[in-house]
């Protein structure tokens, strides 16, 4: 640890974290000078922001995590259902899929011409119109309902062997194991990813700036975005990311006082016992996850079905495609570097703390400064930098390093909460032979963690490269014809109705973060054989 | 040459202990006691993973307090996780010797030697994982041997293993120590275990070894 991590380094680095997360924010309070609450809480349209905004996420975790009990359920009962293998890792896949193209995928089925007004036509049954309520409820069930039922399989697949074999001797059968066993097991998860749920959906961002249709439909965040972009009011903005802020922290005390260890929903599944269920329990379940499946999957083929179209090739060849494609990889592949720096350096310095010094609580606080970012709306963090940088260069000539640093930051919790548990694991069982054998630094790093963390290394700058790539927050602010990246360009398309050429460039960002995604694991995988015991 | 410990003192939640020892290279000592006497505080306090609040530990007539744990003349055999699972039992052993892992041809052939003196020939390129725990605790032994330092400590090395294999392992771990004429101190639950080092036997009363 001395040697390449020196107290000074891991001050620089406590310190780089720090002021990069904080010292924006500070710029916004000293430009604004004074913040008027009274005035903008009074004001009719700040209020309606606000109650919808709190709204639409109550509603979207309602239906999300409501949804996502039946579908885990059947899914853990059914192990061996045909597809089911593709269909969790198409679950997974919706973890690293683009808002944007997600959304391009949904305005495909639900959209006015899309697949179900046509059917709804063909019935002679009046249209539904996707725009506002509608459809950023239907998104944010798209995104959160994997996420949740992912998270509920993994607590149901906890249950242990001894229990089930219990139940089947009893002769508990549907609503009576469901009692005993399968709510005990998700009914400790509920709280820990409502609020996971809640704090995404109300903090989500392009899914209302695209779906929400209006003023009607606007959220705390999309007008903070309007603010800053349309308005330069940034007072505004500023008021309205503290009111986030505070929301965004009572909801994370809330869920700090149901403390409870929800892990990252990636574990493998293991066989249960034999029961089987009568034929009427099985079609019931069968129907349940066809649903889930046609509503997971319908976008993805509506997506792919109209990008095949006469404008592929001249999409591809075109000098501006090209281009952003080209920016999106190197902000996705710097973002993810420098967040598993960032990430490695904090995680290391805090098992230092831990259990060298046995400093548990300075310990914390490392990694709740890696944290610290969830609840800062990254536009606001864009426009602090943008603030702190503007009197000494021209900002958006350094819109992509902008943009790395803000998906770097953001990006930050997921790395930090993977890497989490492979670094700090032997530190207990492990510290004193380590220390008995003097071996500290470099060689520690390389012969003792490394093997330990790489798969997990993999997956974390799999998943912020993705995130990175696909993320229109930060580039939307920062953007401009010079700089684009994909979902700049994306969004561009969508907005001026190109859509067949928006329907390619969502299918080429799609392929983006899959190939990052897939390749860093590949890159990082472990032979089964040298796994550790 | 022997290692003293000269009113050694600390403070844990609410206990404190205060120990006194002289132990000679070539002697066994056998500290014995029910789990929560302290024994494993002793350990931790010769081993350098905890810091006195008083007295001076010394070996050689020098102190050895402000050494970090790798730089005392201390080597330990924990009872668990001697080894690293994703290490090769060549490696494990191969750490001991270097701990930035620059070995000579010869100190390989060394770790080559010292294998089979344990009773496990050319299975150096193995896993932890396939070996038994007896076995683990071999190649833990051996690294201890490599890394020649004059004092031993095992922490209930064989607390974990079944009877034909603690016996086994007393056996050869009494050889080694005649043959190196190592100073050996040992923390135990079982007397058995003392009588077959032929140790000196203490007892930890109420926190104090005198």
């Amino acid at each position: 640890m001395s040697r390449y991590l020196t107290p000074t380094l891991s001050a620089a680095l406590l310190l780089f974290v720090a002021s990069a997360t904080i010292l924006p924010f500070a710029a916004l309070i000293q430009h604004t000078g004074q913040l008027s609450f009274k005035t903008l809480l009074s004001d009719v349209w700040i209020q309606r922001v606000i109650t919808f905004s709190v709204w639409q996420a109550i509603l979207s975790t309602v239906l999300s995590v409501g949804l996502a009990i039946p579908v885990a359920i059947a899914l853990s009962r059914e192990q061996n259902f045909p597809g089911r293998t593709a269909l969790l890792n198409l679950f997974s896949l919706s973890l690293v899929m683009p808002t944007l193209v997600a959304i391009f995928g949904i305005v495909a089925v639900y959209g006015r011409t899309g697949w179900l007004n046509q059917a709804l036509d063909t019935f002679g049954l009046p249209p539904m119109s996707l725009y506002g309520l509608n459809g950023i409820l239907i998104a944010h069930i798209f995104f959160n309902l994997p996420l949740a039922t992912r998270i509920f399989l993994v607590a149901l697949d906890g249950i242990p062997p001894a229990q089930w074999r219990l139940a089947s001797q009893l002769g508990l059968q549907g609503f009576a194991r469901l009692k005993h066993l399968e709510w005990p097991a998700i009914r400790p998860r509920l709280i820990g990813t409502s609020i996971l749920v809640f704090a995404l959906c109300l903090t989500s961002f392009a899914i209302v700036l695209t779906l929400g249709g209006g003023p009607r439909a606007t959220t705390i965040e999309v007008a903070i975005y309007q603010a800053l972009r349309f308005d330069f009011d940034i007072s505004t903005a500023v008021s309205l990311a503290f009111i986030q802020l505070v929301i965004c922290i009572a909801v994370l005390l809330l869920g700090s006082a149901w403390k409870e260890n929800t892990p990252m929903a990636f574990s493998s599944i293991q066989t249960q016992d034999s029961w089987r269920p009568n034929s009427r329990t099985r079609l019931m379940n069968a129907l349940i996850i066809l649903i889930a499946s046609a509503f997971v999957l319908f976008p993805i083929a509506g997506l792919l079905f109209s990008a095949m179209n006469p404008a592929l090739l001249n999409v591809i060849k075109q000098s501006s495609t090209l281009s952003a494609i080209v920016n999106t990889f190197i902000v996705s592949i710097c973002a993810a570097s420098l967040s598993l720096l960032l990430a490695l350096g904090l995680l290391l310095i805090a098992r230092h703390y831990h259990h060298r010094l046995h400093w548990v609580r300075v310990a914390f606080g490392v990694q709740l400064l890696g944290n610290l970012i969830l609840v800062m709306p990254p536009l606001v963090l864009g426009t602090g930098l943008f603030l702190l940088l503007r009197p000494y260069a021209d900002v958006f000539s350094l819109a992509l390093l902008l943009v790395i640093l803000i998906n770097a930051l953001l990006a930050l919790p997921f790395v930090l909460r993977i890497l989490d548990a492979p670094i700090n694991q032997g530190a207990q069982t492990h510290d004193r032979l380590v220390q008995s054998l003097g071996v500290r630094g470099w060689s520690r790093f390389i012969w003792l963690d490394w093997p330990t963390i790489k798969p997990a290394t993999g997956l974390s700058f799999g998943i912020a490269a993705s995130l990175s790539a696909g993320d229109l927050g930060a580039i939307a602010l920062f953007g401009s014809d010079r700089v684009t990246t994909l979902p700049l360009l994306l969004y561009q398309r969508m907005g001026s109705y190109r859509l067949q050429e928006a329907a390619v460039t969502a299918v080429l960002l799609l392929l983006t973060c899959l190939f990052f995604f897939l390749v860093s694991q590949w890159a990082t995988r472990t032979p089964a054989e040298i796994q550790p015991t | 040459m022997s290692l003293i410990l000269d009113e050694v003192s600390v403070q844990l939640a609410e206990k404190s202990f205060k120990f006194n020892l002289k132990a000679d290279s070539g002697e066994v000592h056998a500290i014995l006691g029910k789990s929560g006497s302290g024994k494993s505080t002793l350990l931790n306090l010769i081993g350098g993973f905890l810091k006195p609040s008083g007295g001076d530990i010394s070996w050689h007539n020098q102190s050895i307090v402000s050494l970090p744990p790798d730089k005392r003349p201390v080597t330990t055999l924990f009872q668990s996780h001697n080894l690293f699972d994703h290490l090769s039992i060549k490696n494990n052993i191969a750490l001991g010797v270097s701990p930035t892992m620059k070995l000579s041809p010869q100190d390989w052939n060394k770790i080559e030697q010292v294998l089979d003196d344990v009773g496990l020939p050319s299975r150096g390129d193995e896993k932890p994982g396939k070996l038994s725990g007896g076995e683990q605790q071999r190649v833990g032994l051996a690294r201890c041997l490599l890394r020649k330092k004059p004092v031993m400590l095992l922490d209930e090395p064989y607390g974990a293993l079944d009877e034909t294999t603690r016996h086994d392992m007393l056996v050869l771990t009494k050889a080694v120590i005649d043959k190196h004429n190592l100073c050996v101190l040992m923390v135990t639950h079982n007397s058995d275990d003392a009588d077959a080092l032929e140790a000196i036997g203490h007892t930890i009363v109420d926190g104090v070894l005198n």
